[in-house]
């Protein structure tokens, strides 16, 4: 077999026994009717055995009788109710769009809310806001389910009793008079901080601490020894042409990831003509999506990143690289610094790490390298994180040294994220009076006195200042489902105020804007931005800089011993710091690093795989051991005393010392059933230095326990090679070098492969003895740029909102019955310890001649005119030939009843769990799109290219008598995308994007698939990778390895 | 028969002589009326004071023609020139300032006052043009069918016995000796006969009554209140988007909200038309069913009304479709140009509304492959390059056009996703 360069799996890369016969099993389910073997005889088959027949005639009685009795019921009497009195723009069945911002914990994305007969059921990007241009994230499209959370607090309380405002009101009374401390997370409200400050001028005494659970503390202190501010800068990464990453996930969880993916991208997008791209060299602990992007990557510990960024900076400067022992790494460094000093003015440096020290080398290098004033402003300052932790950290000395009057909890947590929340809980204790504004009963607000949940921000009024300059406004969408206040309302109240925040927010902004009417169409844009972007730099504190060498050398001989462990904790891109994991959207959403759902766990890297657990991935018996079975070996963890059992996951471009843990897991269960049993509290494992919280610590013991727990991986789900014949590459990938070199490269391998039927040209009339069908009017088409796409998953969880896609629970993921349309698969290739990574959003690929129409014996399946694949649930009988018969495994089956469709009431019971039947609370039901069936048990469905969108759209376009344009129609998937990787539109319209975009990338063009003559209406963009190496190397490299490793095994 | 018929034909030739005689001042009439109800009828009736004066007469009362024009048209500009009639009339109605109509030209106020004049003053009794109904012939011949099917069966079991007397007697007579005689309950021929009719029988019954389920033609289930389309769309000739709001823009056609039925019955509070019959034959009283409105509204006669007390009337839902068929009214109302009726049925002719067609499948697909969309109105199909070279060039026959199939009509994803 031909070596591929490309691989999803160890048994993939090793070509092993069991993953074979893994994939050529689909659908991993036992027969039906023989529920326990043992009623089988020995040798017998299950068509021998007695029971079947009996079997076979109950289910048959059963469903005759079930059928005989759904259809004799009477046809209901349905009521048809109007409004009483119909608010004038609201038109029954027609949804409304209003610009407001998401908001959360200082993350701040202005939105579209799509309202529908009064409900939100959809957030879209405003493509207004320059900073995100219509760009969102996996957790911004799932707050809109956040909405209906049946677990959001509905009254307020005092002591655990349901109250009214006004007795709240009224108990609270005098007790703020002596002070009291306010502590938020990241506030970007302007209009708040102005409430906030009153309130604190009325409260002699009262101060207010902003406190972020993962804080960019050291980046703030940094910047104040560098610049004298304590500010965070704005960062252009679209002006970049290097990017040097240490360790900083700024396309994921870091600071702003929709604004900085946007800007990533800017340098990714090739234009063939001219082709240049931006470089990118990540220096990394734990595999981290942005890494998983980067041109380049190099590995090293976590202690290690401050003596890399001091190397950097020698380096840059012309000096000496010391103190780096790995020749890889320090290779990298040099590489790094070689393209930094190449393209000063055009490079920048980012740092993860919460070390003051590492950040003012950082804020050295970039000095160097002349990003100060291009490729970082001074002139707009970010607002997302403000908090310091020695801030709290003293709070809590106080609190438990019973100086603490009153402690108000706004949007904080910190009894679940501080690392040493005993001391927390201790410290609230002493506290007399404590008030949480938190919407759900969750660690902090559980031990406070007084309980008033604040709204969902599609609820609220309001206003947010992402980056100084910027505004952007949140107007409710809905009124108050539950009997929530807003928090300013409380503040306002107690300041004595008379207006509530509604007209105060309107009166601030009226002012500042020049009247209600300027307010008005302020709020209906959503957004205000300045008029003129100015740049400016700073000037750096040198012996600020020469002091932090000094410390980080210092430190060198300590973290120099290589035998010792160590952990590196991380927030993932859907559950974040731990607001995401009461969201079952997110925790089924697939990690874009390990592919995991419902679970976090220990990532260790396959050479520690090897020396702790035994397991040998090239070996591919072992491999197969690890990786075909879910329940993986638990591992206990101990660091500084603090001990965590978790299952083992191995991912490939993990340092061989450092183990990962993602935090935001183990919550109360208060906060929602999907919390209920997925993963472990892993903040407490983090150590507070000099009053900062540093989420990596050294020397950690690991165990292995001889437990095991099954992990919902879905990394090697969808995979399935017939008998005949298995899979060929699926994904293409050439180095930027390459395709300078050749840029047909791509094109003449498709040539080649087509070459039997007549070349490309002749391809589809040629390849087939199907006629080719006329596609009058319009054909749909798709193109995804592999190259923008950073696999953060937005569209997925976008795609669940638009289609009513159904939440399946844990243990249905670990059967491989997830229902996502649309998966983005991640493909590694050359090193194993140390792999590129390319991540493909598979979607229905809507062949025109497709392999699934072929076979469904009720031609449920079949072709539009359009070119669109149709699935009609009504008519599925559910034998699944076509997902059986699809080469790109897109289709899925609706196993059970997971979205209560059917009309028998009691079937869902048992067969999926808990998180699920909450699913289908009516509450949370108001979540689904109306205009999408709700799928039953027992069909199979998949992506629709949005067809509800695409016949509004024509819709539209006919009311208004015209032709349809690009801008009547974005499928839910392309309008999430920060990035902009996914283009669709009409392929006949000769002035529509996509036909630009086709037109103009002949060369990186392909078809996933396309020598099985399916024809597919989604074209991809080959992921051009600007490396150092070639593709073809490391392909080189791995079939060497391999040649060698089978001669050894041959001995 | 015959005789009321051509009695009929005669009385409407008569009828038509004399319509026709005064053609022109009727059409006028009848444009009045339309512009009358949508101008004015929320303020004026013809023969009582409301908000605004009656208005039977109201020609003679004006001093000049020219004045009464410029006070309709706006009658804020026309009070400042200090017109004694209008400011009395100001004067007299609490101040109350009338409408602007700067829309309506000199012939649109002619038409409306045509009108006024045909209107008879109040106690007269409407003018009785409704001519009998054709009785209507019943062109069922189910029942001839089936009797000659059981003539035609008797005929051949006696003629299947007789065959097999007469092979009996043949075969006693040949010497043969004869099986024991079967009764016929216990023949096999008869029994595998009768078991094959009723499968057949049952069978088609069986199909036929499953795809019956779940549809309910002539649905006409009893409303919380009495409404008549056959009052408001067809004598009062309310244009159906003044209440079904929805039905050019989106999904739904929509049901008329409260505060939309009080805009004119704040002032029509009672029913003087004529007198109203269920299909059973029972009386309606019109003016019994407003006051239920008034109820939901929350309105008491003679005071102001607050919209806010007012409560939704709980309709009973007629046409109902599956949840996975996607339907849209602006689809076949704006874009397709589909008269109502078409799928309602003669909706200005009923009482109470019943559900015209079967809305089956069938019935959806039927007309997909037969209407013609809007081809050539429509500036959306002028993508469609080829069909319009077709058609200009004869290919595509021009009487069938482009149908709603030829653009893809009959696929699942335009209704079911």
């Amino acid at each position: 077999m031909e070596q591929k360069k490309h691989w999803q799996s160890f048994g993939e890369l090793n070509n092993s026994e069991a993953f074979n016969k893994e994939v050529q099993n689909e659908f991993k389910e036992e027969l039906p009717f023989v529920e326990d073997e043992s009623t089988l005889e020995k040798g017998e088959s299950f068509l021998q055995a007695k029971a079947p027949r009996r079997d076979f005639l109950k289910y048959v009685g059963f469903s005759t009788a079930a059928a005989a009795v759904a259809a004799s019921c009477e046809m209901p009497i349905k009521k048809a109710i109007p409004f009483a009195n119909k608010p004038e723009d609201i038109v029954p069945g027609i949804a409304d769009y209003y610009a407001t911002t998401y908001v959360q914990d200082g993350d701040v994305v202005s939105v579209l809310a799509k309202v529908r007969d009064g409900r939100p059921i959809k957030l879209e990007g405003n493509d207004l806001s320059p900073i995100t241009a219509g760009g969102t994230s996996a957790r911004v499209q799932a707050s809109v389910l956040d909405l209906y959370d049946t677990a959001r607090l509905r009254f307020p309380s005092i002591a655990g009793k349901e109250a009214t405002f006004e007795d709240i009101d009224k108990a609270i009374g005098a007790e703020l008079n002596t002070g009291a401390v306010i502590v938020t997370s990241s506030i970007t409200s302007p209009s708040t901080k102005q409430i906030i400050a009153q309130f604190l001028a009325k409260h002699p005494g009262s101060k207010q601490v902003t406190y972020d659970a993962v804080s960019h503390s050291a980046m703030l202190l940094a910047n104040e020894a560098s610049y004298g501010k304590k500010i965070i800068p704005s960062y252009h990464f679209e002006k970049a042409k290097v990017i040097v990453s240490l360790s900083a996930d700024f396309l994921g969880t870091w600071l702003s990831p929709v604004e900085f993916a946007r800007q990533y991208a800017v340098g990714k997008k090739i234009d063939e003509k001219n082709p240049a791209m931006s470089k990118h060299i990540h220096f990394e602990t734990v595999a981290s999506m942005t890494g998983s992007n980067a041109d380049d990557k190099y590995l090293c510990r976590p202690s290690e990143l401050p003596l890399v960024a001091a190397a950097l900076l020698s380096a840059v400067n012309g000096g000496e690289i010391n103190g780096i022992a790995d020749a890889k790494l320090k290779a990298g460094i040099e590489s790094a610094a070689k393209a930094l000093t190449a393209n000063k003015g055009a490079a920048l440096v980012v740092a993860g790490s919460n070390n003051v020290n590492e950040q003012i080398i950082v804020n050295a290098i970039n000095n160097a390298i002349g990003a100060n004033g291009t490729t970082i402003n001074f002139a707009e300052t970010l607002n997302y994180r403000q908090g310091i932790d020695s801030d709290f950290a003293n709070l809590v000395e106080e609190m438990n040294a019973g100086k603490v009057n009153a402690v108000l909890f706004y949007g904080a947590n910190p009894v679940y994220t501080w690392p040493a929340a005993d001391k927390v809980k201790a410290g609230l204790a002493k506290v007399k009076t404590t008030i949480s504004f938190n919407a759900k009963l969750d660690e902090t607000t559980a031990v406070c006195k007084f309980v008033i949940p604040d709204h969902h921000f599609l609820e609220s009024w309001g206003d947010a200042e992402p980056i100084s300059g910027h505004i952007s406004f949140i107007q409710p969408t809905i009124s108050p489902l539950f009997k929530t206040r807003a928090f300013q309302d409380s503040l306002l109240k107690w300041s004595g105020e008379a207006a509530d925040y509604t007209t105060y927010l309107k009166n601030y902004w009226s002012a500042k804007l020049g009247g209600e009417n300027a307010w008005n169409k302020t709020l209906q844009a959503g957004v205000l931005n300045p008029t003129t972007s100015t740049y400016s730099g700073a000037t750096i504190n040198a012996s600020a800089v020469n002091n932090a060498v000094a410390a980080v050398s210092a430190s060198k001989s300590a973290s120099n011993d290589k035998s010792k462990i160590e952990l590196a904790l991380y927030q993932k891109v859907g559950i974040g710091a731990g607001q995401g994991a009461s969201n079952p959207w997110l925790q089924e959403l697939p990690d874009p690093v390990t592919r995991a759902t419902w679970d976090n766990y220990i990532i260790v890297s396959p050479s520690m795989a090897k020396s702790l657990l035994n397991i040998d991935l090239t070996n591919p018996g072992q491999a197969d051991a690890y990786e075909v079975h879910p329940p993986k070996q638990v591992v206990k963890l101990t660091v500084d005393g603090k001990t965590i059992e978790l299952p083992v996951l191995v991912i490939p471009g993990t340092h061989p010392q450092t183990v990962g843990i993602a935090v935001g897991y183990g919550r109360t269960e208060a906060i929602g059933k999907s919390v209920i049993g997925t993963g472990k509290n892993a903040y407490p494992l983090a150590c507070i230095e000099n009053g900062l919280v540093h989420f990596s610590c050294g020397d950690v013991t690991l165990t292995v326990t001889g437990a095991t727990y099954p992990v919902a991986l879905t990394q090697t789900h969808f995979r399935y090679d017939t008998a005949q014949g298995v899979r060929t590459e699926v994904v293409k990938e050439i180095s930027f070098t390459e395709f300078l070199k050749n840029p047909k490269e791509i094109l003449e391998e498709r040539e080649a492969e087509t070459k039997p039927y007549g070349g490309l040209e002749n391809y589809e009339a040629q390849g087939t003895i199907y006629p080719v069908y006329a596609r009058p009017g319009i054909k749909w088409g798709m193109s995804v740029d592999l190259n923008s796409c950073n696999g953060c998953g937005a569209c997925v969880i976008a795609c669940n909102a638009e289609n009513n896609v159904s939440v399946v629970g844990k243990p249905e993921v670990l059967r491989g019955h997830e229902m996502h349309w649309l998966r983005i698969d991640k493909y590694f290739s050359g090193d194993m310890d140390n792999p590129k990574v390319v991540f493909q959003p598979l979607m229905c690929q809507h062949c025109d001649n497709a392999p699934c129409e072929n076979v469904c014996p009720v031609a449920a399946t079949n072709h539009s005119s359009e070119g669109l694949n149709q699935m009609t649930y009504n008519r599925c009988i559910g034998t699944r030939y076509c997902a059986n018969n699809c080469p790109f495994k897109v289709r899925r089956f609706n196993w059970a009843d997971y979205t209560g469709a059917d009309s028998f009431p009691d079937n869902q019971e048992g067969e999926v769990n808990d998180v699920v039947m909450n699913m289908n609370d009516d509450l949370t039901r108001m979540v689904l799109n109306p205009d999408v069936t709700v799928r039953s048990r027992g069909v199979i469905e998949k992506c629709s290219f949005c067809v509800q969108r695409l016949q509004a759209a024509k819709l539209d376009a006919k009311k208004d008598s015209r032709p349809m344009v690009d801008s009547d129609v974005k499928v839910a998937c392309q309008q999430s995308c920060p990035t902009n990787a996914i283009n669709f539109g009409n392929a006949n319209d000769k002035h529509s994007a996509i036909t630009k975009v086709c037109l103009e990338t002949p060369n990186r063009q392909f078809y996933v698939l396309e020598q099985l003559h399916v024809l597919p209406n989604v074209t991809y963009l080959t992921k051009v990778r600007n490396s150092a190496e070639t593709g073809e190397e490391h392909a080189e490299a791995a079939h060497e390895a391999k040649a060698e490793k089978e001669t050894k095994a041959a001995h | 028969m015959t005789i009321l018929r051509s009695l009929a034909k005669i009385v409407s030739i008569f009828l038509f002589i004399t319509l026709s005689s005064s053609i022109g001042n009727q059409l006028n009439a009848q444009d009045g009326k339309a512009l009358f109800s949508q101008n004015c009828a929320s303020c004026h009736a013809v023969n009582k004071n409301l908000t605004g004066p009656a208005l039977a007469g109201v020609e003679d009362r004006w001093p000049e023609k020219k004045n009464l024009y410029a006070w309709i048209k706006n009658s804020a500009a026309f009070l400042k020139t200090g017109d004694p009639y209008a400011n009395k009339l100001y004067n007299d109605y609490n101040k109350t300032a009338m409408n602007l109509f700067p829309g309506l030209a000199d012939k649109d106020i002619d038409a409306i006052l045509a009108y006024i004049k045909t209107v008879p003053a109040a106690g007269a009794a409407p003018v009785g043009g409704a001519a009998a109904e054709a009785p209507k012939e019943d062109s069922d011949s189910t029942l001839i069918f089936g009797l000659l099917t059981l003539i035609l069966a008797v005929v051949s079991i006696i003629l299947l016995q007789v065959n097999s007397n007469l092979k009996k007697l043949s075969d006693d007579k040949s010497g043969i000796p004869g099986s024991n005689p079967v009764p016929f309950y216990r023949n096999k021929a008869y029994i595998a006969f009768i078991a094959i009719i009723l499968f057949i029988a049952g069978g088609y019954m069986t199909t036929k009554g499953a795809m019956n389920l779940g549809r309910s033609k002539d649905y006409q289930p009893e409303q919380p209140i009495y409404y008549s389309h056959k009052v408001h769309a067809g004598v009062n000739q309310i244009n159906c988007q003044y209440c079904h709001i929805g039905v050019y823009q989106g999904k739904q056609a929509t049901l008329p909200s409260v505060n939309v039925c009080m805009n004119c019955h704040l002032a029509i509070n009672e029913y003087k038309g004529e007198p109203l019959t269920k299909e059973n034959g029972d009386v309606v009283d019109g003016t019994a069913e407003i006051k239920k409105l008034y109820k939901y509204a929350g309105f008491t006669e003679g005071q102001p009304w607050e919209a806010a007390n007012a409560k939704p009337i709980e309709w009973v839902r007629i046409h109902n479709l599956p949840d996975h068929v996607y339907f849209n009214h602006a689809q076949h109302v704006n874009a397709g140009q589909v008269a109502c009726q078409q799928c309602h049925g003669e909706i200005q002719q009923m009482g109470e509304v019943k559900q015209f067609s079967d809305l089956s499948m069938g019935w959806c697909i039927n007309c997909h492959r037969n209407s013609q969309v809007q081809f050539k109105e429509n500036g959306f199909y002028s993508i469609y390059e080829k069909f319009h070279a077709d058609l200009k060039s004869g290919k595509i026959d021009s009487a069938k056009g482009i149908t709603v199939e030829k653009v893809g009509g009959t696929e699942c994803q335009k209704c079911h996703f």
